[in-house]
């Protein structure tokens, strides 16, 4: 089955600084996509590059296709079809969204007007179907509201409700709760969760919280400095990582049950863009760092059906891990 | 248990706000009889959402803020007058660390300069041996004597929070404060300055009050865990203990709302309805409008803190004693 977005090779560069080096990604229909990595890792660009939501100065080069149709270097009047149309995206600060002096009927309504072929009376009852849909209580009278009328977890159900106007095949949602209290995350998670299924649309969630992706996501995507450095199987990344990176990530979050054991931190910090090392990326901070590390980038390889990794101590690694001895 | 260093007592702060320019004054109570005791060397974790009042306690405890009732007891002595020489006595031997190291650092000044000032302020040694002791901090902060040459600019967030943690240390208190020290730092770095924290904690025998909404950093350091709820304590215990067999309802949904890698969502608490609101603290138990269990009791009287069997205290008129709480667990 041909995926419904596939990225190949996608660069992008501010004022000759290279943050995305060649990334490979495909979005399934209905698949549920999990892209984690420290900050600068290149998560939030990789689809603000898709989308053409970049500033003029950022060089991309690659191919973003949608359905088989290329997006990079399209048309502004098709791009605009897509972003919020057949794509939707939502961002970690859903306040600074959303225009303050604006009812929600109103930003609800003109997303609609935009991408739905609705008038008049259709359009206030699909605005009040979508506020239904997302859980405002007292939708009819919560829609004459303004956005400072509503707690941090309602705005970001607007937001998705907005998002949802478009009836969109993809909902990229970067950071969604990263602002939330943990009871109003949990909720939201919840809400994205139901509404993918019922819809059966595919979303890619961007996160720092590798619980968060792990719940939530069929699929994770690992990046690093503007690579994907191990892409697998939810369940199966967090079970089995074979990247140093990923165990590096794993092993430093602290277990909130079970014995205390001492966290493996990653020595070190991300490199700077700017000065990145010859080779791995990753080969000052890894345990395993060899020569061949410093030589050439790895390459992603698949080495499974589903999973793939860019290190070539990967086999070292997977033992070290299981705590088999080395050759 | 060794004696206690630090002991809160039933201390509260209400603060008057108005909502809207011509809004009637109302009280929010920040924080409303809690009352907490940090024996000498041990953690205790504060967890809670935004508007619990857990970093109010902080500052109340530190002496930054008058609470308007109860008293703060530290080392066995009251709380000194501030601006007299004992308050600066006092304060030199607790310390805090804050969530945006940035924001605590000068962006003008080396940072070894920012080090060196509470030894400046406090008067501690010659000049010489000050200088001798920032290059110690910086050593035992894992960092150079390079990095104390830098800017704060010129370090990554890590680093700074480091250099943050050194300067605390540098009157060598017995007490830190620490109020989110590691939310704004990457899992890989945050790993690093948690497991810094707990090698210096052992080795200066430092006493720590750590406040945090992550509960898995909360857990990874503490030996008791407090959860509160618009400003009331609501279930204190044993760190380990607490996170396995929460009783109250409120930790219960904290708990599993706490995503874990390898396990999916079923079978998860979400709460229903909103965070709450300081300004409009509900009657009865504040948790009972989002409560599953909530009888109506829970509307009327407001639950007293009481131990349940263990060294576990909890404020729940459905969590009574050591039976009727293995009975709801189950």
């Amino acid at each position: 089955m041909a995926p419904l977005v596939s990225i190949q090779g996608l660069n992008v560069a501010f004022g000759g600084v290279p943050v995305l080096r060649g990334v490979d990604l495909a979005l399934g229909k209905g698949e549920a996509l999990g892209l984690v990595g420290e900050s600068g890792s290149g998560k939030s660009v990789t689809w603000l590059a898709a989308l053409g939501l970049l500033p003029r100065h950022a060089k991309v080069t690659g191919s973003v296709r949608l359905d088989g149709r290329e997006l990079l270097g399209a048309p502004a009047s098709e791009l605009d079809e897509v972003r919020g149309g057949r794509v939707a995206m939502i961002f970690q600060d859903p306040a600074s969204a959303l225009n303050p002096v604006l009812t929600i009927r109103k930003q609800l309504c003109e997303t609609l007007a935009l991408h739905r072929d609705l008038s008049g009376e259709a359009v206030k009852a699909e605005a009040l179907r979508l506020l239904n849909l997302v859980g405002i209580p007292d939708a009819v009278r919560r829609l004459s509201a303004y956005p400072h009328e509503f707690s941090g977890g309602q705005v970001q159900r607007i937001m998705i409700a907005m998002a949802l106007a478009g009836n969109p095949d993809v909902l990229i949602a970067d950071e969604p709760t990263t602002a939330l209290d943990a009871t109003i995350q949990a909720q939201i998670l919840e809400l994205l969760s139901t509404i993918r299924r019922e819809m059966n649309m595919a979303m890619v969630l961007i996160s720092h919280d590798l619980g968060v992706v792990a719940e939530n996501c069929d699929r994770v995507a690992v990046m690093y400095a503007g690579r994907i450095v191990e892409q697998a199987p939810a369940s199966q990344l967090f079970a089995d990582p074979m990247h140093p990176y990923a165990q590096g990530l794993i092993g430093a979050l602290p277990p909130l049950d079970g014995p205390r054991r001492r966290l493996t931190a990653i020595p070190g910090t991300v490199p700077d863009p700017a000065h990145l090392p010859d080779g791995c990326a990753f080969a000052p901070r890894c345990p395993l760092a060899a020569e061949p590390c410093r030589l050439a980038v790895p390459g992603l390889a698949v080495i499974a059906d589903d999973r793939a990794v860019a290190c070539v101590r990967a086999e070292a690694s997977r033992r070290a891990l299981l705590g088999i001895a080395a050759e | 248990m060794s004696a206690p260093l630090v002991e809160v007592s039933s201390i509260s702060r209400s603060y008057s706000m108005r909502s809207g320019m011509f809004g009637r004054a109302a009280a929010v109570h920040a924080v409303d009889g809690v009352s907490l005791t940090i024996p000498k060397g041990e953690t205790l974790g504060l967890v809670g959402e935004s508007g619990s009042g857990k970093s109010t306690t902080g500052r109340i405890v530190l002496g930054l803020e008058a609470p308007d009732r109860g008293d703060v007891r530290f080392d066995g002595k009251p709380m000194a007058t501030p601006g007299t020489q004992a308050w600066r006595a006092q304060r030199s031997r607790m310390q805090m660390i804050f969530q945006d190291p940035l924001g605590a650092l000068d962006r003008r000044l080396p940072v070894a300069t920012q080090i060196r000032e509470p030894l400046d302020i406090h008067g501690l040694g010659t000049p010489a041996e000050r200088d001798d002791r920032v290059r110690e901090l910086l050593r035992a902060v894992e960092l150079t004597p390079a990095h104390g040459a830098r800017y704060p600019g010129a370090l990554s967030g890590g680093q700074r929070q480091r250099v943050v943690l050194a300067r605390a240390l540098a009157t060598k208190p017995d007490f830190l404060v620490c109020d989110e020290p590691v939310s704004a730092l990457d899992v890989s770095i945050q790993a690093q300055v948690v497991n810094l924290l707990a090698d210096l904690q052992a080795q200066l025998s430092l006493t720590l009050l750590f406040i945090s909404h992550d509960l898995r950093v909360v857990r990874q350091i503490s030996n008791t865990v407090a959860v509160m709820y618009l400003g009331r304590i609501v279930e204190i215990g044993s760190a380990d203990d607490l996170f396995a067999h929460p009783e109250h309802p409120y930790t219960q949904a904290l708990v599993s709302a706490s995503p874990a890698p390898g396990r999916r969502s079923a079978g998860r608490i979400v709460l229903a309805g909103d965070p709450p609101n300081p300004a409009a603290r509900p009657q009865g138990c504040a948790f009972h409008p989002r409560c599953p269990r909530a009888i109506a009791r829970c509307a009327a009287e407001v639950p007293a803190l009481s131990a349940v069997g263990g060294d576990r205290q909890v404020a729940c008129h459905l969590v009574t004693g050591p039976q009727a709480a293995t009975q709801d667990a189950a």
